[in-house]
């Protein structure tokens, strides 16, 4: 992107260097015009600017040095004379020979730059120095200090022209606001009365009270606009070591005396009253009403900072998981036992049972959340077991890479982290062995020596998405498809997509390495990987270019337990769609299904979709209903429609597995049991959208 | 949509501010000096102005100054380009008027935070 630029940067400094030989020429005839050194300045000035942010370091760093010798003829310091104007002329054609040169940073220009600036400095003496180094140190970046949660207290108020400079204090409050957890408190007592009041004017002030783990620079810098007219004062109340040190809470007093708002004197008298400090203070017009809010504010946040901390240290229990797996079940089956009592309440038509019904419901679906999150733990617990994996794997191939993680606190179900353990070896091995080349050919290649692995985990709706990218040689499209001509996988004339031809390295017995080593290339790998993230419910998709890298993502749901299905009917025969890519229902009537011929498509929001009939995978033998309905599945890759006979309902669905004797079955992940105790089967929507979608081909 | 005045004599600071602000869907008026910004909002208003400081005909300041003086500018955020060491006049447009400023070199995210301190998402 930023090329087009650099392009216009260039045509625009060839016109400046252009002008700048003449305005030289004119400023040497009339040395003490005030418009022609504005102008000579103005063209380096321009170039400097532009030069840094399209990455001319070469000509930035020179143009800043020629520019602050320009500044000091602007101010006088410097007079114009023969030799300035000579080594400015030498200056303009240096700038525009590394202008015209591939590079503006070789060792020559490099050389050469340093001579014209020391010809400046003797010209100017040392003030070309000064500048040029303060100029090129800006972009140096501090030390991040150690993120702790602190509590700041920020006293801020606004000038009462703050308006007049466009600025919406509100901004600054919502910036504020996103920084962590916010408590403010607005003075408003300065509100005139309406006869008087200028909108105009900003008469509010404001107290906030903010717990974040930024440092307080960063919070100053919400304020970095405001200038001393402005009174803004921000200081930490609280961090974990103080509350923790301190054995009390901090009272309303101590807090508006450390505020400077009162003396302790004042306190100490209206302490011997029996009155609430609050209400006397007010009363006797020490302080306003809303210093009191504010510092009860405070008060509140530090005693709340204090709870958190002593119920925190005793807040974690080890459990053994088989427990707690045990629990899942359990709940799992008092999901359902509710489900047939709601069915129960219902026909007994008992009003008294259906509430009691209703209120079991609900504890029940509170009970199994609180479950469910029990079991949940962070992913970055498994992230940090493959740093040792990059590193002992790199070094034994003599690479050099790096493991990037991002997203470890996203979480997932612990028995879905366990099994996405091998899947995650396997394509980090991968990435090492074939993926990332040897530091020779990267250099080779221009790209960074140190190769890098990232592992980024984050939410997309009802799923974790798992990415595992490298900045590799990308895979090889040809190569693979080779291959798998080669092992009969395709046939030599099949028509593929990028990601059907990636998908191929799923295929059992498939291994493009050149050589089998230790690491990777034994021809399993992959297609296991796909059956492990296929038992998870998950999916994969691979993204690649070639000579920049892979992206393998794995989709996958937080729980392998419970799920919300909406379940349909079909004969008598009941199934369930995971509800989470259920977009829409709608009816499919006897003209829609000829509208289109033959072919299955139908019209949903402005687009024809495929749809497919579940009774003729499922061979339900029987004629077909008058009405029928349509559920529209959104998978990753596609919509499709799939026709039923009955949509029946939301659905809290327990997922029983099938046993090893079904699991070969097609089309079906596992099975619940409804409330009146027969079974509904979960349908795989994934394989059945593809069969849709390779009907609608073949068609 | 909320438009964005950019007042610059190099077209490439223009050009590249430009591309930033409609990809972050802004409207976006030019002006090549003071003097021509002014003629260009002449009788419309915005929501906020970018401008540079050193220009020919009319100079950044000066047109903080001049905008002030309309009505319809008299609370309209006003952004200043400048470099790192120009303290002296981060410190002049702020007396003029300004809202903040846009320290160069600049890159999209640094523009976006800004724009959304001064006038909000």
């Amino acid at each position: 992107m930023m090329n087009q630029f650099k392009e216009t940067f260039k045509e625009e400094a060839y016109e400046l260097l252009g002008n700048l030989e003449d305005l030289l020429m004119e400023l040497e005839d009339n040395p003490d015009n005030p418009d022609s050194i504005s102008a000579v300045f103005r063209a380096i000035h321009t170039i400097k600017g532009s030069a840094s942010m399209f990455d001319f370091e070469g000509i930035a760093s020179f143009t800043h040095v020629v520019e602050s010798v320009l500044d000091g003829v602007r101010e006088g310091s410097v007079k114009v004379s023969k030799e300035l104007i000579d080594l400015t002329l030498i200056s303009r054609d240096h700038i525009l020979a590394m202008l015209n040169a591939e590079s503006d940073s070789t060792p020559e220009f490099e050389a050469e730059s340093a001579d014209i600036i020391s010809r400046m400095k003797i010209l100017t003496g040392e003030e070309a120095e000064d500048s040029a180094s303060s100029g090129t140190k800006a972009s140096e970046t501090e030390k991040e200090e150690e993120a702790v949660e602190k509590t700041f207290r920020i006293q801020f108020k606004p000038d009462e022209n703050l308006f007049l400079s466009g600025t919406n204090p509100l901004l600054l409050l919502n910036e504020l606001e996103e920084m962590g957890e916010y408590a403010c408190i607005c003075h408003n007592e300065s509100i005139p009365d309406f006869e008087v009041f200028n909108p105009e004017v900003c008469y509010v002030s404001w107290d906030i009270y903010l717990t974040t783990k930024k440092t307080i620079n960063e919070v100053k810098d919400v304020f970095i606009f405001l200038d001393s007219r402005s009174e803004i004062d921000v200081s930490v109340i609280s961090d974990w070591q103080n509350v923790l040190s301190s054995d009390e809470s901090r009272k309303l007093g101590e807090i508006l005396i450390d505020k400077g708002l009162i003396q302790a004197s004042q306190l100490e008298d209206i302490l011997n009253s029996r009155k609430k400090i609050g209400e006397l203070l007010v009363e006797q017009g020490i302080v306003q009403e809303s210093d009191v809010k504010s510092a009860l504010e405070e008060q509140k946040i530090s005693n709340s900072i204090k709870q958190n901390l002593n119920t925190g240290s005793a807040a974690t229990i080890r459990v053994q998981s088989a427990k707690l797996d045990s629990l899942v079940d359990t709940v799992g089956e008092l999901v359902t036992a509710q489900a047939r009592l709601n069915q129960l309440a219902l026909q007994a038509k008992s009003s008294s049972l259906m509430s009691l019904a209703e209120q079991i419901e609900r504890l029940t679906a509170d009970l199994r959340d609180n479950t469910m999150s029990l079991r949940m733990v962070p992913i970055g617990t498994t992230f940090s077991r493959f740093k040792r994996l990059v590193r002992d794997l790199s070094s034994s191939l003599d690479k050099n890479i790096q493991l990037i993680t991002k997203g470890g606190d996203t979480e997932l179900d612990k028995n879905v982290i366990e099994k996405l353990n091998d899947p995650l070896v396997h394509v980090i091995r991968n990435s090492i062995d074939h993926g990332i080349e040897s530091s020779e050919s990267r250099r080779e290649k221009g790209k960074d020596e140190m190769g890098t692995i990232t592992l980024d985990a984050h939410y997309t709706g009802a799923n974790v998405q798992l990415q595992i990218r490298d900045d590799g040689q990308g895979l090889n499209k040809e190569a693979i498809l080779k291959k798998a001509v080669e092992r009969e996988i395709v046939s030599p004339d099949a028509q593929l997509s990028d990601e059907e031809i990636y998908n191929l390295i799923f295929m059992p017995g498939f291994s493009t390495a050149q050589s089998v080593t230790s690491v990777s290339g034994r021809g399993v790998g992959m297609d296991v990987v796909r059956k492990q993230i296929d038992a998870l419910n998950g999916s994969i998709h691979i993204k690649s270019e070639e000579g920049v890298g892979t992206e393998f993502s794995f989709h996958l749901p937080f729980t392998l337990a419970i799920i919300e299905g909406l379940l349909v009917r079909i004969n008598d025969e009941k199934y369930v769609f995971p509800l989470s890519m259920v977009q829409a229902c709608m009816e499919l009537t006897r003209e829609e299904r000829t509208s289109h011929g033959k072919k299955r498509l139908v019209e949903y929001r402005e687009s024809v979709i495929p749809y497919i009939r579940l009774r003729e995978i499922f061979t339900e033998e029987s004629d077909l209903p008058d009405r029928e309905h349509l559920v529209i599945i959104q998978t990753e890759t596609s919509i499709t429609g799939f026709v039923v006979d009955e949509v029946i309902g939301d659905h809290q669905t327990v997922i029983k597995n099938m046993g090893k004797l079904y699991k070969d079955i097609h089309y079906i992940t596992g099975a619940t049991i409804l409330g009146d105790g027969s079974v509904a089967l979960i349908l795989d929507v994934n394989r059945i959208s593809a069969l849709a979608k390779v009907e609608e081909a073949g068609e | 949509m909320k438009t964005i005045l950019i007042v610059d004599d190099s077209r490439t600071v223009r050009e590249s501010l430009k591309f930033f602000l409609t990809e972050g869907g802004y409207q976006v008026i030019e002006g090549c000096d003071g003097q021509d910004a002014l003629k260009v909002i002449e009788g419309k208003t915005c929501d906020l102005v970018i401008t540079d400081v050193n220009m020919p005909n009319m100079d950044g300041l000066t047109l903080i100054g001049e905008l002030r003086q309309k009505k319809e500018f008299k609370f309209t955020p006003i952004l200043v380009l400048t470099t790192e060491s120009q303290q002296n006049i981060m410190d002049k447009g702020k007396e003029l008027g300004a809202t903040g400023w846009i320290v160069k070199p600049f890159d999209n995210d640094k523009v976006m935070a800004v724009i959304k301190k001064v006038i909000g998402e």
